[in-house]
């Protein structure tokens, strides 16, 4: 790491992560928007008839209503032309209507989006209160029994596929010991399993570079100076050691989004928690690809924010840092 | 799945645990590994059942001598659907891996080679691959045309490649800047000498290592698509496919449930050992 990085452009360096950010947020909008544009075009049969067929149901479906479809949605145009229209209603945030509900796509995002957000954050929450003590224990004394213990726990964990890792903790929890339910959504207890199979995972790498600079802080000569000076290794570590350990744990959260972000498509399926995951899956099994580019636009979004904050939460614990890798 | 962060995650972890001990976490994933490509290789020879075949007067049953592993819930020989689904796991992983290589090397090494506007462009494809987690990603193109798993193949291939590109490139910036590569070019040898003799010595190791993490990620990311749903679809043997099928009976026949998730659980596990021996970054 550089000490003194020549600023870029000479830009505040959150301004620096709005714009390298921003652009990662245009191509997730454009990835997005491309696919499901093959998608559509790709629905077997005439397009618009099966459009209208999912819309009206079968019995309604007339010659009169898949031309009106073919007309809205511009299916007789030449692929690029529709290709172009398809980016510019993408870019007014012009998302349509769902073929199975009707409804308009943003209406039940704005809706999904607040359950997935509410699950993500339980998720992170625990991940950091189980892996960050964990592992500041385990690297106070590196070698000892905790440390070995949660070095065979993370590995462990990682190698655990998120379903598995899921069905054991249903059938412990939910079937064996019968305390938490196994699926649902509502009251409060619900969040718990599938927040815990999200943030197991994520704590175990936490736990893991959380002991490394631990480690890393007990052998560092401003530790030992503090303790010189005559502070108690409590005091010390409060001052002097948790905001170094804190640099690297935040900056492979940044790491571990990708987990989070994918976790949920896989746990909210597992859990029948209706979120943005939920959603997407099952968009795609009734081919409704307003819905399946609403959802897949807003988990990139979501990835792409929750990156930008952590490049932030960097900054703010080191402005040392470079602002964008 | 994204693999370059399950790659990250497992050098992370795998680094820092393989540093003392050095070979023997290797010889126990090889031996983990060589252990279930005999079962998916030779399961078929001692065993006169298919993974197909259905037999309902016979559902559920405890293992025996004649179903190994019991019958599932449609009476189906449960030890030759695992030997099936194993087959899929390892082979669609490495036809996947194979493919996100090749696409990764050979554009790595053509924008090291031109710089300019082509390696900007390879390098705005590139970012635009990792704008979205990889996940997404293959769900999308999967969703293209359900069934067609050659597609979902493809996904997984194009969520993988980036990671190849970005280190071969690095790395074929650094060798063909050389002065050895300098020598050979003014001796007049072409561009394939020059790759062969001077690029894909230094490449491969580096390379070797990267696909041992992108096989184990590519089996989590067809197991995970078929868990949901979105990926192989029944009857299709496959272990995420299996999970979802034989929950409903874990009460009544928790072997069933057992045995696809212990052989998922002993593959991943074998690859990370398997590739942990260096970091490649």
């Amino acid at each position: 790491m550089q000490l003194h990085p020549p600023a870029r452009i000479g830009l505040h360096p959150f301004a620096q992560i709005g714009l390298h950010r921003l652009w990662q947020a245009l191509l997730v909008a454009l990835v997005v928007g491309t696919l499901t544009f093959f998608l559509l075009r790709l629905l077997p049969g005439d397009m618009a008839f099966r459009i209208a067929a999912s819309r009206y149901g079968y019995d309604l479906v007339s010659a009169a209503a898949a031309e009106s479809v073919r007309a809205e949605l511009g299916l007789d145009r030449p692929m690029f032309l529709a290709l172009l229209s398809w980016w510019r209603d993408l870019m007014q945030l012009n998302l349509g209507n769902s073929l199975v509900s009707g409804e308009p796509v943003l209406h039940e995002l704005a809706h999904e989006l607040g359950n997935t957000l509410q699950l993500a954050g339980v998720a992170l929450l625990l991940s950091a209160v189980i892996g960050v003590p964990l592992g500041m224990l385990a690297g106070s004394r590196p070698g000892g029994v905790i440390d070995r213990v949660t070095l065979a726990l993370a590995v462990l964990l990682r190698a655990l596929p998120p379903f598995v890792l899921g069905l054991v903790l249903i059938v412990v929890f939910a079937v064996q010991v019968s305390v938490l339910p196994a699926a649902g959504h509502g009251a409060p207890s619900h969040i718990v399993l599938p927040a815990l199979t999200l943030a197991l995972p994520l704590a175990a790498l936490s736990c893991r570079v959380a002991r490394d600079a631990m480690v890393s802080v007990g052998q560092s000569a401003y530790f030992a100076f503090a303790l010189t000076k005559g502070l108690s290794q409590r005091q010390a570590l409060l001052r002097h050691g948790l905001r170094n350990v804190g640099v690297p744990v935040v900056a492979y959260l940044g790491v571990q989004m990708v987990v989070l972000v994918e976790g949920v498509v896989i746990v909210e399926t597992l859990f029948a928690w209706p979120g943005i995951g939920h959603a997407l899956v099952h968009a795609i099994f009734g081919r409704d690809v307003p819905m399946i580019q609403g959802t897949a636009l807003a988990m990139g979004l979501l990835f792409v924010l929750f990156n930008a904050l952590i490049d932030v939460a960097c900054h703010t614990i080191d402005p040392r840092r470079k602002a964008t890798s | 799945m994204s693999a370059s962060i399950n790659t990250s995650t497992a050098v992370y972890l795998v680094a820092n645990t393989t540093r003392k001990t050095h070979k023997i976490p290797v010889y126990i994933g090889i031996l983990i590994l060589l252990f279930l490509v005999c079962i998916a290789a030779f399961a078929p020879l001692f065993n006169r059942f298919d993974a197909i075949s259905q037999n309902l007067d016979r559902v559920r049953e405890a293992p025996s001598l004649e179903h190994w592993l019991g019958t599932d819930h449609l009476g189906r020989d449960q030890w030759a659907r695992l030997a099936a689904a194993l087959r899929v796991s390892l082979g669609s992983a490495l036809i996947a891996v194979l493919v996100a290589a090749c696409i990764g090397c050979g554009l790595g090494v053509l924008a090291a080679w031109r710089g300019g506007g082509a390696e900007r462009a390879i390098s705005a494809f590139a970012d635009a691959t990792m704008a979205l987690p990889g996940l997404l990603l293959v769900l999308l193109v999967a969703s293209l045309s359900p069934g067609a798993y050659a597609l979902l193949y493809l996904g997984v291939a194009l969520s993988m490649w980036v990671e190849y590109f970005r280190v071969v490139r690095a790395m074929s910036h650094r060798v063909l800047s050389g002065s050895p590569v300098e020598a050979a070019r003014l001796l007049g040898f072409g561009p394939l000498y020059i790759v062969r003799r001077y690029l894909l010595p230094e490449l491969l190791p580096v390379i070797g290592t990267l696909m041992c993490f992108g096989v184990s990620a590519a089996v989590l990311a067809v197991a995970a698509l078929g868990f949901v749903g979105v990926g192989l679809q029944p009857p299709a043997a496959e272990l995420g496919v299996m999970l979802i099928e034989l929950m409903p009976y874990y009460e009544e026949a928790p072997w069933l449930l057992a045995a696809p998730s212990a052989c998922l659980l002993l593959l991943l596990i074998a690859l990370v050992l398997l590739a942990g021996e260096k970091d490649p970054r």
